[in-house]
């Protein structure tokens, strides 16, 4: 089990850059999760640690020791591939077990450290079986055993669900939270699914063209957002999103109108912003209360919540959660308003901006 | 057995034969002849005697004249029906020919001749295998030790052919280094060259070495085939990178990569290969005529080549010799005809 420390990692191809300088450090036993749109580079940033990549720049320290230039193979790390990449022509045992043939391990321990692992995986009834012949999902523990068998410094996943069926692969990512649980080693984990970021990590780094965008825990990315990326990518559905501005005065305008209690503060006088505000935290009001007047495109039911997709004046787009079942129709017009504690300001930049809140009058 | 009656009884409906199904069995039936036909007919040709072989009308079967021991005569004599005067047919053994007319003897009574004009007689046949065809060259030219030499020369020469190639096919296909393309470009460009165009440099080179007249004159100039690198380094590609580096990954060697990961996955073109170059190896015939020049390290085609002279060619051992030859690829060819199927369509070669 070992920490880890990316120190401004550059990875080049020809002329396209595809890591821009990262810096990251991963503590002992922590489990973090890559995560990003496709072609952001977190894949590349895995494999740039595992050692299947060579930097352009930059370096890679384990437990201190400096192994940029060390081969894959003798970093001490387990990666489980989205492809799982069984040896398709050796036993579940076999394929479990030749890491630890190649390390040199004697036979008996190799036994022991192979049924034990098999043991934890519910695979015992399998090790005599080619990779080919089980389900996706034993595919998948197989390839999750083979890097546990080995005892390594640092787990590497990259995707390992994405090839799994939606059930199994909310079963498996439980699976996988029991076994760092249980195990308790340092694990990185690339997904682009933030349901999986948000349920496994400890930590999460949001990863956008080739840089981070935010390192943190999920409930601080997913609570304060440091940027309009953030903002956008984390949480489902996504953050609305509107186009807002800043009076002179330092008052939050929306639609030309001002969001009574709002003020980001006179820096930001006359400049075009963007407010943020996630669907749960826009709510049914009264008419005279609204921040916005919005008619129902469609409602989704889903039994234990609602939501509603609306649209308002000057190109408003509004996505509404709501708890419960709600009796309301397409068409209908409704007035809502902002929760504003829980409001998110960004400027031009896309950087988050502290909000100025007028404080509430006693309800 | 219920499968073989199916495929042999196949038609395109149920009901009365449909006229596809005669065109497509006419068809099959004409194919069988034309590729079975010289085979079957140099096998059993391989059986008949000198005499039979120069017959004309030539026949299919082995046959030859039946001949019968006579009292008093210290040669056998040829056997023939004679139809006589009375209407019967009796079978007379012939004496002497003389002009047309033949001096026949009765087997069961040889006191008394009887002659008989040629053209009235009919020669009794029956089916008769020469297997002195066989015994003699095997005993007496020492067919054994070029079946020997042959099988040496392949068996090494596959095998050396079967490591080299995977090896330069693994580096071409695994590994990105410079001149990586242009290293293939040559690999390709040798494709072209045809050994008669290198068949003196490389005597040369051979000469040189001091390696006439040794097997591995024969085995070492071409082990490194450029078809084998291009065909296996095809099928590596295939093999999907996650397996090479999930290997990385799992502390293995190179080396172990290669023998224990890339070799037993690749096993269908290896199977390709080793059938390619056992074919190659087992029918080349000009190369080892140029350095081979000592009988007793001859390989089987040159061998055969012994049989046909100057002035006269000893056909029946050349027959059965070539039986002989063409037995074990046959053979290697049945058990591992699946893998060529299989390896050719996976390979992409045609």
């Amino acid at each position: 089990m070992a920490g880890l420390e990316l120190r401004a990692i550059r990875k080049d191809y020809g002329p396209v850059a595809v890591l821009k300088g990262v810096d990251l450090s991963i503590a002992d036993g922590e489990f973090v999760v890559f995560v990003g749109p496709s072609g952001c580079g977190k894949s590349t940033l895995l494999r740039v640690i595992a050692g299947l990549e060579t930097v352009t720049g930059g370096a890679v320290t384990i437990d201190g020791q400096d192994v940029t230039r060390v081969p894959a193979s003798d970093r001490g790390l387990a990666m489980v591939f989205q492809s799982y990449a069984l040896y398709p022509h050796m036993s579940v045992y076999d394929n479990m077990a030749f890491a630890l043939e190649n390390m040199g391990v004697a036979k008996p321990e190799i036994d022991a450290r192979v049924r034990r692992a098999a043991a934890m995986l519910r695979l015992t009834d399998y090790l005599a079986r080619k990779p080919g012949a089980l389900s996706g999902g034993q595919r998948q523990r197989v390839a999750i055993g083979r890097a546990i068998v080995r005892d390594p410094k640092i787990f590497l996943f990259d995707e390992p669900l994405s090839n799994l069926d939606a059930e199994l692969r909310v079963a498996t990512r439980k699976e996988l939270a029991a076994l760092h649980a249980e195990i308790g080693g340092t694990m990185i984990y690339v997904t682009h699914d933030q349901v999986e970021a948000m349920t496994l990590a400890d930590r999460i780094v949001v990863l956008n063209g080739g840089r981070i965008e935010q390192v943190g825990r999920p409930l601080d990315l997913y609570n304060e957002p440091a940027n309009l990326f953030v903002a956008g990518f984390i949480g489902s559905p996504r953050m609305n999103l509107l186009p807002a501005g800043v009076d002179a005065v330092g008052a939050l305008t929306l639609a030309g109108r001002a969001l009574a209690g709002v003020t980001p503060g006179a820096q930001l006088a006359g400049e075009a912003v963007t407010l943020g505000v996630r669907p749960e935290h826009v709510g049914l009001c009264a008419a005279p209360e609204a921040d916005a007047t919005v008619a129902v495109d469609l409602v989704e039911q889903l039994g234990g919540e609602t939501f509603l997709y609306a649209s308002g004046q000057a190109d408003l787009k509004l996505t509404i959660r709501l708890d419960g079942q709600v009796g309301v129709g397409r068409g209908d017009i409704l007035p809502v308003r902002f929760d504003r504690a829980r409001l998110h300001v960004f400027d031009a930049a896309g950087r988050a901006r502290p909000l100025g809140l007028a404080p509430r009058s006693p309800a | 057995m219920t499968g073989i009656a199916r495929l042999f009884t196949a038609r395109r409906g149920v009901g009365r034969l449909h006229w596809t199904d005669w065109v497509s069995y006419a068809f099959l039936a004409v194919a069988v002849v034309l590729m079975f036909g010289p085979v079957l007919w140099l096998v059993l040709s391989s059986f008949k005697t000198p005499a039979a072989l120069l017959e004309f009308p030539p026949t299919l079967a082995p046959v030859a004249q039946k001949e019968v021991r006579v009292e008093g005569y210290p040669q056998p004599l040829p056997l023939f029906s004679v139809p006589m005067e009375d209407g019967t047919v009796r079978q007379l053994a012939q004496v002497r020919r003389v002009g047309i007319i033949a001096q026949m003897v009765d087997p069961a009574s040889p006191a008394a001749t009887v002659r008989v004009p040629v053209d009235k007689r009919t020669p009794v046949r029956e089916v008769a295998f020469a297997f002195e065809n066989y015994i003699e060259p095997l005993a007496k030219f020492d067919f054994l030790r070029f079946l020997g030499n042959s099988l040496f020369v392949t068996v090494v020469a596959t095998l050396i052919t079967l490591v080299i190639n995977s090896m330069a096919a693994y580096a071409l296909s695994v590994y990105e280094f410079k001149g990586k393309s242009l290293a293939m470009l040559g690999v390709i460009g040798t494709l072209m060259i045809p050994i008669t165009i290198i068949l003196v440099p490389v005597y040369l080179v051979v000469t040189e070495m001091g390696l006439v007249n040794s097997l591995w004159a024969v085995i070492l100039p071409g082990a490194a085939t450029p078809t084998g690198v291009f065909l296996l380094r095809q099928y590596m590609l295939t093999i999907p990178r996650d397996l090479i580096e999930a290997a990385r990954m799992d502390k293995a060697s190179e080396w172990r990569i290669y023998a224990r990961i890339v070799m037993p996955l690749s096993l269908p073109a290896l199977a390709v290969l080793a059938i390619f170059s056992i074919m190659w190896r087992w029918n080349d015939f000009l190369w080892p005529l140029a350095v081979l020049t000592k009988s007793e390290v001859h390989t089987l085609q040159i061998a055969l080549n012994a049989f046909q002279g100057e002035l006269q060619t000893q056909w029946h051992y050349l027959l059965a010799m070539t039986v002989v030859t063409l037995a074990p690829v046959a053979i290697v060819f049945a058990f591992l005809q699946r893998f060529i199927t299989t390896g050719i369509a996976n390979t992409g070669m045609k």
